[in-house]
């Protein structure tokens, strides 16, 4: 059958089975590999797009059912070669280790900000609890998420320090210069 | 102790007090996976690149029959339909395994975990493949299965490795460490002894994304390239010469972007061999990556140690003795990757934190009808288990005397003066203050405070806990004449070229999976030559351009390739000295160092930078007799010693005693992991951690019912904690370098997944006091929390 939609801006028009979920048009049709699938049963949210601005998993979506809608992924999140905020954030505040949650975890704040400019920490969780990440304990990504808020414009200039971290040392990093080199 | 308050800054690339060398900088890696350009094992297209697909055993045990493949092989998109016999034909339906045992890449004779690997399709596109499984017709002949490992060598078991010659029972092996002798000597004097089976439960570390490989191979050179999801690349290579018989030269192995690992990317898996198999086949590329189910069903899984633990001390709260005997279930092949002479991995580090008089644990490990595997799952090869057994047990007598959990472990820890400390099972702990670390995460989570709130909502019969727990990991094997995988010996290379222009380009055999190598090893490069981290790049992952060395994980990047790196560097620094003596007309002697340029002693004005050294190396001046025209180095790192980092966690529940939904309300988590490279990378890496040990202790666990089916099998059965389940943690720091490392770093990556399942579990214990609970096995899900306040706490196997 043959679809349309707007993808990140852009008009698309195939033909496709039916039966294709959008994820697999998305990432096999376009070769935008910036979306990822990540469990059979859409629990994980790695696969999370913006369809007419609201996160979808789109391993549970079909791609004819997204016909005629508009879809944003994370290539489409920066514009004109900038950086969305949310994007920074992540830079900034440490929010992905591996990358593979993070693109679907963007996408959603991006939708959360959009709706919400200014959302509290339990407002982000609940936003992103949809979603899983492995790697990052999300604490990290709330904060990536609040420095996005913080700076809707994207500026760079470094965040007040919103928690904290004790540090509690004594030792001294040892004198290297006489070790012995391996070859 | 310097309490500092604020969390320093992160610079964003460019700014010019950005740190060259350790501190907090952003990650090199972000902005391609910000950007959705990473470059993930299902991102790869080859041209003409084929789709397989694997059929799995939809039971336990049981006896193959037949295969017909008639209809598939119809399919008008398949090209190719492999089964086992087609396997035994090329002598591959066998594969070693990373423990001296084998694997069926596909099933000849019987089915021995339910998800085993069938038969593969190989098709034009992912979906034809998977209808194309639906069109094989399998007969099965079913046989009782072992599922219970506590059953696995009773006397009717069923033999399950028929397949290896002699073999007449489920016996894998037994392994023991410590002195038997000297232990039950010091048990039968001693004051108070207290018992308890402690069992860790099987999990899987269910990376997001799953595994998978890319095989390409070249009839006419004969050259194998395989894009595969794989922490150790070269272990891998040298694995699939012996495996496929094709030369190692010939084989190229690449691990691109990967999508977290935590130990279930280090073993070859059927997929990966089926992969090779399908493009040898039909001389094309081929894609094979697993959905879910077959990542959770059929790979590496974790723990599933059921363990008999005992505890001596005096009245007074002096540890004595600890002794443990375990039964481990090893699934239907043992295929766990760990070191060869350590059948058990590193569990043997139970003697933990304390200064014992003896110690002595003996492991059983047996085969049952599950899946493979046993060491993943950030486990630092069972470090997770001992940690585990030997907090609960120090818990359970602290509760049998009456004190203070952390006043027990006060009072038994090894003192910072007897380091290196040489404990009862063989290990040299290389460096620690253990009391420094618990007396600051007491600090931090006003414990005292903490305590009488409790006492107060005890009185209102309110379920508050407290869990304490310490951990001493061991991470970073070698050295290489004790370690080794299969035969190759646990030391990492590093390569270092720094080009004219003093740009350089640092060169790998270890193999990130979100950890950060990109960012870190440039920073160690940074830190030893001053040159920016931005202008050094970090090769890894590719077998043709990288060092040999045996990998990432148990946390052995830092110990062992950060080493390597460290060492290349001053290698490279070295050889810049002669050069710039050369350059300065004197004497290298005469030299002295300072981040980024070698001067003149007494004549600071006098010197030359790197950038202006690699310009004269690679240029035309007469250089130093025996010096090559390049600024060039490489080294192989064996480490003197494993490094033990260590931590002290805090962990605040809250239960509701009508539902037993326990909350984690806190979590405080002080590490010491030496020499802190990227402050922020280790803070991310605790985190994770953190998050895993919620996932155990309270949610994850790979389940079997009674004729081997899997329970555990998608993320709708196994849970994985979000950000509902997880508090704002709070970390805080020593620092006790190592005192052997080139700069003092011990690893990070697995800290607090060892450490903290047992503050979460000693927290909900501590909270259900009043209903008498001395002890409850994880996962402490709102049921069997439930169950063990009405005094019915049951194994979860």
């Amino acid at each position: 059958m043959q679809i349309s939609m707007t993808v990140n801006g852009n008009e698309v028009v195939s033909e496709i089975e039916p039966r294709v979920l959008l994820v697999h048009y998305i990432r096999d049709v376009l070769g935008l590999t910036g979306t990822h699938w990540g469990c059979d049963t859409t629990n994980c949210g790695t696969c999370v797009v913006l369809m007419d601005g609201q996160p979808v998993k789109s391993c549970t979506v079909l791609a004819a059912m997204a016909a005629g809608h508009d879809i944003r992924t994370v290539e489409g999140l920066a514009t004109a070669g900038t950086l969305d905020p949310v994007q920074q954030g992540f830079m900034e505040e440490h929010g992905l280790q591996c990358g593979f949650c993070t693109p679907g975890m963007m996408l959603t704040a991006r939708a959360l900000l959009d709706k919400n400019p200014h959302p509290d920490d339990t407002e982000i969780r609940k936003a992103i609890s949809g979603q899983i990440c492995r790697c990052t304990g999300y604490v990290t990504i709330v904060r990536s998420i609040q420095w996005a808020a913080a700076h809707p414009a994207g500026a760079v200039a470094d965040v007040a320090a919103t928690d904290e971290v004790i540090e509690g040392t004594d030792t001294a990093i040892p004198d290297i210069a006489d070790t012995e080199v391996k070859a | 102790m310097t309490v500092i308050h604020d969390r320093p800054g992160n610079p964003a690339a460019g700014d010019a007090d950005r740190p060259i060398g350790f501190g907090r900088i952003q990650r090199k890696e972000d902005p391609r996976f910000v950007r959705g350009k990473g470059n993930y094992i299902d991102d790869m297209v080859l041209p003409g690149m084929l789709h397989g697909a694997i059929l799995r055993a939809p039971v336990a045990h049981a006896r193959l029959v037949s295969i017909d493949t008639t209809n598939a092989l119809a399919h008008p998109k398949v090209l190719a339909v492999i089964t086992g016999k087609d396997l035994v034909a090329l002598n591959l339906a066998w594969a070693p395994t990373l423990s001296a045992d084998v694997q069926a890449v596909l099933v000849t004779d019987k089915v021995r975990f339910q998800g085993q690997e069938v038969a593969f399709v190989v098709a034009e596109d992912r979906y034809a493949a998977r209808d194309a499984l639906e069109l094989i017709d399998v007969e099965y002949d079913l046989l009782p299965p072992v599922i219970d490992a506590r059953k696995a060598l009773d006397p009717d078991a069923p033999l399950i490795r028929d397949d290896l010659e002699g073999r007449t029972d489920n016996r894998i092996f037994d392994w023991e460490m410590g002195d038997e002798a000297e232990t039950e000597a010091i048990f039968a004097a001693a004051d108070v002894v207290v018992a308890q089976e402690i069992v860790y439960p099987r999990v899987h570390p269910a990376p997001m994304e799953t595994c998978g490989a890319v095989a390409d191979f070249d009839a006419v050179s004969g050259k194998l390239t395989l894009y595969e999801t794989t922490q150790a690349p070269h272990a891998h290579r040298t694995l699939f010469a012996i495996v496929a018989g094709i030369p190692e030269h010939k084989i190229r192995i690449v691990s691109p972007d990967i999508g977290g690992g935590f130990g279930n990317k280090v073993g070859i898996y059927p997929g990966y061999i089926l992969a090779v198999v399908g493009s040898i086949v039909t001389g094309k590329p081929v894609k094979w990556v697993e959905d879910r189910s077959e990542n959770l069903m059929s790979t590496s899984f974790a723990r599933d140690y059921i363990m008999q633990g005992e505890i001596a001390a005096t009245r007074d709260g002096r540890i004595l003795a600890l002794r443990t005997s375990v039964l481990a279930d090893h699934g239907a092949f043992n295929a766990t990757a760990q070191p060869t002479k350590n059948p058990a991995g590193f569990f043997s580090i139970f003697t933990g934190s304390y200064d014992l008089k003896a110690a002595y644990c003996k492991v059983r490990g047996v085969y049952t009808n599950k899946a493979p595997g046993g060491v993943a799952y950030a486990c630092s090869f069972r470090v997770t288990e001992a940690v585990y057994l030997v907090e609960r047990m120090v818990d359970i007598l602290a509760r049998k005397l009456d004190m203070d959990p952390a006043e027990l472990r006060l009072k038994n820890f090894i003192k910072p003066e007897q380091f290196p400390y040489a404990n009862k099972t063989g290990w040299v702990y290389d460096s620690g203050n253990y009391e420094k670390a618990m007396r600051l995460s007491m600090e931090m989570a006003g414990y005292e405070a903490l305590r009488r709130e409790q006492a107060e909502k005890r009185e209102r019969g309110e379920l508050m806990g407290i869990g304490v727990a310490f951990f001493t990991e061991v991470v970073g094997a070698g050295p290489r004449k004790h370690f080794d995988i299969v035969g190759l010996g646990m030391a990492d290379g590093a390569e270092l070229r720094v080009h004219p222009t003093g740009k350089a380009v640092v060169r790998l055999s270890v193999q990130s999976q979100g950890q950060g190598h990109e960012t870190t090893f440039a920073q160690i490069v940074a830190e030893e030559l001053g040159i920016p981290p931005e202008n050094i790049d970090v090769v890894h992952g590719d077998t043709d351009q990288t060092p040999f060395g045996l990998g990432t994980y148990g946390s052995r990047s830092t110990p062992v390739s950060g080493g390597a790196v460290a060492l290349v560097a001053r290698k490279v620094r070295e050889k810049a000295k002669l050069i710039a003596a050369a350059m300065l007309e004197t004497r290298p002697e005469d030299l002295e160092w300072e981040k980024g340029r070698w001067f003149v002693k007494g004549d600071p004005g006098a010197g030359k930078t790197i950038e202006e050294i690699a310009m004269a190396a690679h240029g035309t001046m007469t250089l130093p007799e025996g010096i090559d025209g390049n600024l060039d180095a490489e080294v192989t790192y064996d480490p003197p010693n494993l490094t033990f980092p260590f931590g002290a966690y805090i962990c605040v529940v809250d239960i509701d005693p009508g539902t037993g939904h326990v909350k984690v309300r806190r979590f405080i988590a002080v590490d010491d992991c030496g020499t802190r490279i990227n402050p922020m990378i280790i803070e991310g890496q605790v985190h994770g951690g953190l998050t895993d040990g919620v996932g155990m202790a309270l949610m994850e666990i790979i389940e079997f019912d009674e004729a081997g089916n899997c329970l555990g099998g998608s993320f709708m059965d196994y849970l994985i904690p979000t950000a509902m389940e997880v508090p704002d943690w709070e970390t805080g720091f020593t620092v006790t370098p190592s005192p052997h490392h080139p700069i003092g770093a011990k690893g990070i990556g697995e800290s607090a997944t060892v450490g903290s399942p047992p503050a979460i579990v000693n927290a909900v214990v501590d909270a259900l006091a009043p209903y008498g609970v001395i002890h409850m096995d994880m996962p402490c899900t709102p049921a069997r929390v439930w169950e063990a306040m009405q005094g019915r706490p049951r194994p979860p196997i």
